[in-house]
């Protein structure tokens, strides 16, 4: 078929929103490419789900179905989508670089003797191929990746890189695939999915939150920032490595792996921005970095931004906040 | 148990990177190199597993002569041995090239486990442990916080995203691959410094191994990232700056 599929994720019967985020950049490089756009999605049972996709503006829709895709596991998932994808010959496979895109697209894009192109921030045309903008040195350079030799191209799209709200509406056929499968291919067991305790901390309904990361460089350290968030009225948060030592408890943690927020105020302290940290807080209204690197990425999603010594500078905030709230 | 944990070397955290002449990679010259920091965490897994359960950790490490220095750190923390898949020119190769040498460097060792951290610090692909299990016809799992053995295999916590986990049973062989935090990390000691000095090192030649699949996307070209924002930079000592972004919080944003 040539063209553009797009693999989208769900889990019981629900999307994951970074799927309709990897279709609209389906749709735009169909049409940067002038080629038409397909999407899957995997499970059992989901025919509402190939339903919602017959809306889009897609050349159609493949409804992978089988008992044993009703769990996720990289053996499953890779051996139906090999199938679909030598029935169909896309020359370009999107993913959303979830968790699990992660776990099992290296696996699959191997096996058809290539590299996943993995988490992709942008494209572009360039000599009449398209080039593919991943960052590195966790976010602090970019790069251009362009595609070599035959067969198709794999790559997976960063959350929030492309907008869900623009893709296009239309009408589109609806295919049911049913993939060969046998239960002894399987050879990992998953089990339920679980959360190790009841969120204690809401951080999602925090108006401010004051979030400290690896530059507070020790645990008697904390109170600096907590200082700053009491002062402000706002919720204290952290970057994945304060919560990995055990300074501050795991429910406190923003990123991939943490709480997604979104305040009127981020004011992230000591955190460099890797690309982990930054997909759960750059949404946030108005963000504040202070860091003592003047190029670490955080400073490339901030409103205002200070370079210093967070030492002094939280202190003499703090004094600050106080004076402006008396007067 | 035989482990293998699969390290890479890359420039320290918070290095101060500059773009090459021909922007194709950093200016290595003036940098530091490390353990890539989620290798750390798979290399102490894989102790505290021979710790537990007994048997051996070899350290296996694809990259330039100067990765020695870390190999030689690992050995000094504690693993029993080590293989170098030592070349110049690894940076012409994609996981797919890096994964299909450590396949090869692994052929006689038959391992029963691979650990490998979840993604490099450097390049940040996040699949070499991926690759590497579909070469090997094994099975894998990827951001693991937790291994336990459990008869002929394994039981892992898996993470997942929003705070949830999961457990999943592996036979073994297997790879994983380790997320960062999952344990406390272990200073080499003077003894294991010492000790390290008389460990065996294979070197391996890329040129035993086969040819390497060519790269299938070829890094082009390395630059600064555009802003996306305009970001207004307070400039002074402590006590303006924070004068200056208490005012925009009390005028523009409103929020004291």
């Amino acid at each position: 078929m040539s063209g553009v599929l797009v693999v989208m994720e769900q889990q019981d019967g629900v999307w994951h929103r970074m799927s309709w985020e990897a279709l609209a950049a389906g749709q735009q490089l169909g049409k940067e490419l002038g080629v038409p756009v397909f999407a899957a999605v995997l499970g059992q049972g989901i025919e509402k789900l190939g339903a919602e996709l017959a809306a889009k503006n897609l050349s159609k829709v493949h409804v992978v179905e089988h008992a044993l895709l009703k769990q996720y596991t990289p053996d499953g998932f890779t051996a139906a989508l090999e199938q679909l994808i030598k029935a169909h010959t896309p020359g370009y496979v999107l993913f959303p670089h979830t968790y699990t895109v992660r776990d099992f697209a290296p696996k699959l894009a191997a096996r058809f003797g290539r590299t996943l192109i993995s988490d992709v921030i942008s494209f572009h045309q360039d000599a009449g191929s398209p080039v593919f903008v991943r960052q590195m040195f966790q976010g602090k350079l970019n790069a251009d990746f362009r595609p070599q030799g035959e067969g198709a191209v794999f790559a997976s799209i960063q959350a929030g890189a492309f907008r869900a709200e623009k893709l296009e509406a239309g009408t589109a056929p609806v295919e049911t695939f049913s993939p060969q499968m046998e239960a002894a291919q399987i050879r990992t067991k998953p089990h339920q999915a679980f959360r190790e305790a009841a969120r204690a901390v809401d951080l999602t309904a925090a108006e401010i939150i004051v979030s400290v990361g690896r530059g507070i460089k020790e645990k008697d350290n904390i109170h600096v920032v907590e200082e700053l968030a009491q002062a402000l009225g706002a919720e204290l948060a952290a970057s994945r490595p304060i919560c990995d030592n055990g300074w501050l408890p795991m429910e406190r943690q923003v990123g991939s792996s943490g709480q997604t927020v979104s305040p009127k105020v981020y004011m992230a302290v000591g955190i460099s921005g890797a690309i982990q940290h930054l997909v759960g807080m750059k949404g946030s209204k108005t963000i504040v970095a202070i860091n003592k690197d003047a190029n670490a990425p955080i400073f490339e999603v901030a409103d205002y931004g200070i370079v210093g010594d967070l030492f002094e500078v939280v202190p003499a905030l703090v004094e600050a906040v106080k004076k402006a709230k008396s007067s | 148990m035989k482990i293998v944990v699969a390290i890479k070397q890359v420039p320290v955290r918070d290095s101060q990177l500059r773009v090459d002449a021909g922007a194709h990679w950093i200016q290595e010259d003036d940098l530091s190199f490390e353990i890539n920091e989620p290798d750390a965490y798979a290399l102490e897994e894989a102790l505290q597993l021979k710790e537990k359960h007994g048997g051996e950790v070899v350290a296996l490490c694809a990259g330039p002569a100067r990765a020695a220095s870390t190999i030689r750190e690992a050995l000094a923390k504690g693993a029993d041995r080590a293989i170098h898949v030592e070349d110049e020119n690894l940076r012409q190769l994609d996981t797919l090239g890096i994964a299909h040498l450590l396949a090869g460097a692994l052929k006689s060792e038959k391992p029963d486990l691979i650990l490998t951290g979840l993604q490099s610090d450097d390049l940040g692909y996040g699949q070499t442990g991926v690759v590497l299990a579909e070469l090997l016809g094994v099975p894998h799992s990827t951001i693991i916080m937790q291994v336990e053995v459990d008869g002929a295999g394994i039981r892992v916590k898996r993470e997942l995203e929003n705070g949830f986990f999961q457990h999943i049973e592996i036979p073994l062989p297997a790879v994983l691959t380790i997320q960062s935090g999952i344990n406390k990390l272990r200073y080499a000691t003077l003894m294991g410094i010492k000790k390290a000095k008389s460990k065996e090192i294979r070197r391996v030649m890329v040129g035993e191994l086969g040819a390497a699949p060519q790269a299938t996307a070829v890094l082009e070209r390395v630059y600064l990232p555009q802003k996306s924002k305009q970001t207004q930079i307070f400039e002074g000592d402590a006590k303006t700056v924070a004068a200056q972004l208490v005012e925009k919080l009390k005028f523009e944003v409103r929020v004291i």
